[in-house]
This record gives structure tokens, sequence and C-alpha cells, in this order.
């Protein structure tokens, strides 16, 4: 069955090009919260420090705090992108990222050719890769313009064709970042559909949002990160108050 | 989005790290293992390098394989004039040290940002750091494929045909294949770490360019080219142009190649154990 488990898990993040004292004595000086040295005597960020959670199947868990409390590294140590230097951390089933839109498309292929290449990144079979390519080039809409290169694509097309092959997966375990539900409002009508198939058919939901509205529309719980911290836990209407309040 | 029962049942894809016990070895081996058998996506990712460097060009990488005759013919009239030799036996020799040196020095300077040019993939998705290193080393492999077929051309011309030993090239660029993934491995992540490593790497190449026997041939060195051996680079060279010009190369050439080889994978082999987990910090 589907589950995260994290305990004690901490991620730095090292400042390699900031060799110079100077610049290391003053960024330390001011009482620095989340700047600290580590045991090399290196400037380290710290991301996320001291996260134990535990994520059962069937939740739908939405990551909340302000810029650059964490949440996005969160989702990328979660997708065994970043491993941790302190703490433990198990992910039981399979996981599909959607954190970056563009990751792994190459403007100069077209969009067919980028849909063949994302289902190679993901290490698909060839009879996998012709399904995803029949579902995302049907999605996408893009008509004759999918045999041209990305690179002429408008803004909008291009993030039609990400959407497209970012969302046909089926994984037990969704990892997603709010820009997924940033499109324009006549695409996200159409997306609406799509996402809520995704969202509803994992087992588990992570998502990283500023957006109350999405939280509780589709999320049982909330975790609220402040600084690299966990500072609050615990179903929508206890960290966010009542609906409608 | 519908799931059989029977596939909930069976074993899940499990992630499991314990930065107490970070298992290093287990990790790094599994991370070779898994870019070696989805060595399909690096082979199709280093043709797409190919096709969209040369992105609208006519002849496309064949560019590479006038210039380098262009340079062989050039070099090879100036040079047999130089060194007083005649083109019969300068050419062949020529033809085999350029080329190879000059896959072999690529082949150096694109692994030493094999993984800081693949910054966006590494910090997005997770994919063993090998597709990477492996993606190096065949999209020199196919740029190299346009160059080589230019030694049997000239060889041709001047009628200078090796006799059996030619099947020791088989070996040698095996050895060679070998040493360029440990190449792109241990530089691409020392660079990625390193910013001042790649620069270095150009003047390295550089200079060892001409303390190799690449245009110059290992008998003008008379009695000091026994010392030749202790060249890397050389017996690199050795690997292609003994079975190919020389009639095998020596069996102590040899020895060194395969010595310098054990030693570099080894090197990298420890360096890709004891570091990989920090490379998506460092691109």
């Amino acid at each position: 069955m589907a589950s995260i488990s994290a305990r004690g898990l901490r991620i730095e993040f090292p400042l390699y090009h900031l060799a110079a004292r100077s610049l290391k004595k003053r960024l330390l000086a001011k009482a620095a919260i989340r700047l600290k040295t580590d045991e090399s005597n290196r400037v380290v960020v710290s991301a996320l420090s001291e996260l134990t959670f535990d994520i059962s199947r069937g939740e739908r868990v939405a990551l909340i705090g302000t810029n650059g409390a964490g949440k996005t590294t969160l989702l990328r140590t979660l997708a065994g992108i970043y491993e941790p230097v302190a703490g433990q951390l198990e992910v039981h089933g399979e996981v599909g990222s959607l954190i970056d839109p563009a990751a792994g498309i190459d403007s100069d292929s077209t969009g067919r050719e980028n849909i063949v290449l994302r289902g190679l990144y993901r290490g698909m079979s060839e009879s996998q890769i012709a399904l995803l390519e029949a579902d995302a080039a049907e999605f996408a809409g893009l008509g004759e313009f999918l045999d041209m290169p990305t690179r002429g694509y408008s803004a909008g097309m291009q993030v039609r064709l990400s959407f497209a092959i970012a969302t046909a997966i089926t994984p037990q375990i969704l990892l997603m970042d709010e820009w997924f539900l940033a499109g324009d409002a006549d695409f996200m009508l159409k997306a609406e559909e799509r996402l809520t198939r995704l969202v509803t058919g994992a087992d588990i939901l992570v998502i990283a949002t500023h957006d109350m509205n999405v939280v509780r529309r589709w999320c049982t719980r909330v975790i609220k990160l402040e600084a690299g911290r966990i500072i609050g836990d615990g179903t929508v209407d206890e960290i966010l108050g009542p609906a409608g309040a | 989005m519908y799931r059989p029962a029977a596939m909930q049942q069976a074993v899940l894809p499990t992630y499991h790290i314990d930065a107490e016990n970070p298992d290093r070895r287990g990790r790094a081996l599994a991370d070779l293992g898994a870019g070696f058998t989805s060595w399909r996506l690096a082979w199709a990712l280093a043709r797409l390098d190919l096709r969209n460097r040369y992105r609208g060009s006519v002849i496309g990488p064949f560019w590479v394989t006038l210039s380098m005759a262009a340079m062989v013919l050039g070099l090879g009239l100036l040079y047999s004039q130089l060194f007083q030799m005649d083109l019969q036996s300068y050419l062949p020799h020529l033809v085999t040290s350029l080329i190879v040196w000059n896959v072999l020095a690529a082949m150096v300077a694109d692994a030493a940002n094999c993984l800081s040019s693949a910054d966006g993939v590494i910090r997005q998705l997770r994919l063993p750091l090998t597709t990477h290193a492996l993606r190096c080393v065949f999209r020199n492999a196919l740029n190299a494929a346009h160059t080589l077929p230019l030694i049997l051309v000239v060889f041709a011309i001047v009628g200078h045909w090796p006799g059996i030993e030619v099947l020791l090239l088989i070996p040698g660029l095996a050895v060679l294949a070998v040493n360029a993934l440990a190449v792109s491995i241990f530089l691409g992540m020392i660079c990625a770490r390193f910013r001042d490593i790649g620069p270095i790497v150009t003047n390295v190449m550089q200079m060892a360019f001409f303390l190799t026997p690449v245009i110059w041939k290992p008998e003008l060195l008379k009695e000091n080219a026994v010392w030749l051996p202790l060249n890397p680079f050389y017996t690199m060279l050795e690997m292609v142009r003994g079975p190919l010009v020389e009639g095998g190369g020596s069996l102590l050439t040899w020895a060194a190649a395969l010595g310098y080889s054990s030693v570099l994978l080894a090197i990298a082999l420890v360096f890709f154990i004891r570091f990989r987990n920090r490379v998506a910090f460092w691109v």
C-alpha cells in the first residue's frame, strides 16, 4: 500500500561559491536563522529540518507556507532528487512528480518527439510510449503544430504540451507543484477534468500551493511549513479554520 | 486510471533512504545498473544532441569529417617536409594519431561539463547519473563515427594495410570506451563541484597534445622513447594506433594502458560511490 514516512528529515544546501570570508561573516552575523556553517565550515542554508510525518493511502496533503518555506524542496526530496543529510525517508509506491513543466523538454524537437522523449525519461516501453503519444497528442490539441519544433510555440501552446505530457501518467503517489493549477482560465476549464482524474486516481497526493481554494477543494490534510520546519499539521479545518470563516 | 487488484498487491517500488546508514555503494551500483538498463534513453539524448548541434546545416556533422580531412592533408604536407619523411610512411601515422587524439580531446572536454550542463534535468527528474555520463559517451562516439572512417580512406590512398594485428583494435576501442565513461563520471562530478577544473582540463589537454607523439613520430625521440609509456595519453593513443599502424604496439604500452585505465576506473568508482548523492546540490 502506498505510503510516505519521514523521520527527522534534514536537507541543507551548501553555498559553495561563497569563498570570501568577509561575505561569510556578514551573512552569519545577523543572527541567521537558516544560514549556518556545517562541520566542514561551509555556509549552508538549512532548507528543511527535523521533518517528521507519515502520509498513508488516501490522504491528500497540501504543503502551504510562504515563498522559501521549503515546499518545493520537500517535493523534490520526496521524489528522490535531494538526498537528506540527516533523518530517514521511506516512500512506498510509484512516484509521479509534476514539479517543473519544462523539465526534459527539448525546444529543438517537435511536440511529438518531446512526448516520446518524456516516455523514454520515464523508462517506458515502446508500446507504452505509443499510448502516451496518442493520449498526450489528443489532449494537447495542437493539431498540425504537434510536428513543429516547440521552439516556435506560443507560451500557451507550450503550457498545453507540457501539461499534456506531464499528466499522462497514473502514479500511485502524485507530487505536484502549484504551477499546474496556474494556467489561464480557458485552459483550466479543459484541464480540470484531466487533473481531477489524476488527483483522485492517485493513492496519495502531495501538492505545494498558495491557493487556499485548491486546499479546501482537494485536500484532506495540511502541512504548514515555515523556514524549513513544520509549524502545523492537521486537517484542513484545523489549520485554516472552518470553511467560510 | 484503473489498476487491477493484482497489480496493487504486487510489491511496490520502494524508495528508502536513511542518512545514518546511507549504503553509498549499493546506491551507486544501482545507479550504474539503472543507467545501463535504460541505455536507450542515453542513446536517444545523444542523437538529439548531435542533431541539435547541426540544426539547419546542410551537411551537418560531416563538417567535422571535412575539416579533419583538410587538416590531415595540410599537416601531412607540411610536417612530412619538416621531418623529412616521405608521405607514404608519415600519412598513416598522422591520420590515425590526429583523428584519435581529436576524439580523446573532445571526449575529455565534453566530460568536464556532462553533468553541469544537465543541471535542469538533474534537479527535476530522478534519473541515474550514469545516464548523463552515457549520453556524453554516446554523443562522442557518434561524433567519432564521422571521422574514424577517414583513416581507412587515407590507408586506401597510400596503400597501407595492417595485418592480422588489426584485431587488437577491438579490445583497444573497448578499453577506450570504458575510460570514456569513467572520465565522464569523474570529470563530470568534479567539474560540477569545482568550476575552475574545466579550464584547467582544457590547458592540460593542450599541453598534452604537444607532449604526446601525435604529429611527431615516437622514433624522433631516439633512445628517450623508452620513457613514452609514462605518458598516459600516449598509451591510450597506442591502443588504436598500434593495431592500425605499428604492427600491434608493444606489450609494455598495452600493459601501461591497462594499468592507467584501471587506476582511472578505480578513482572514478570511488568518487562516484562517495559523492553521487551530492551532485544534485552541486550542479
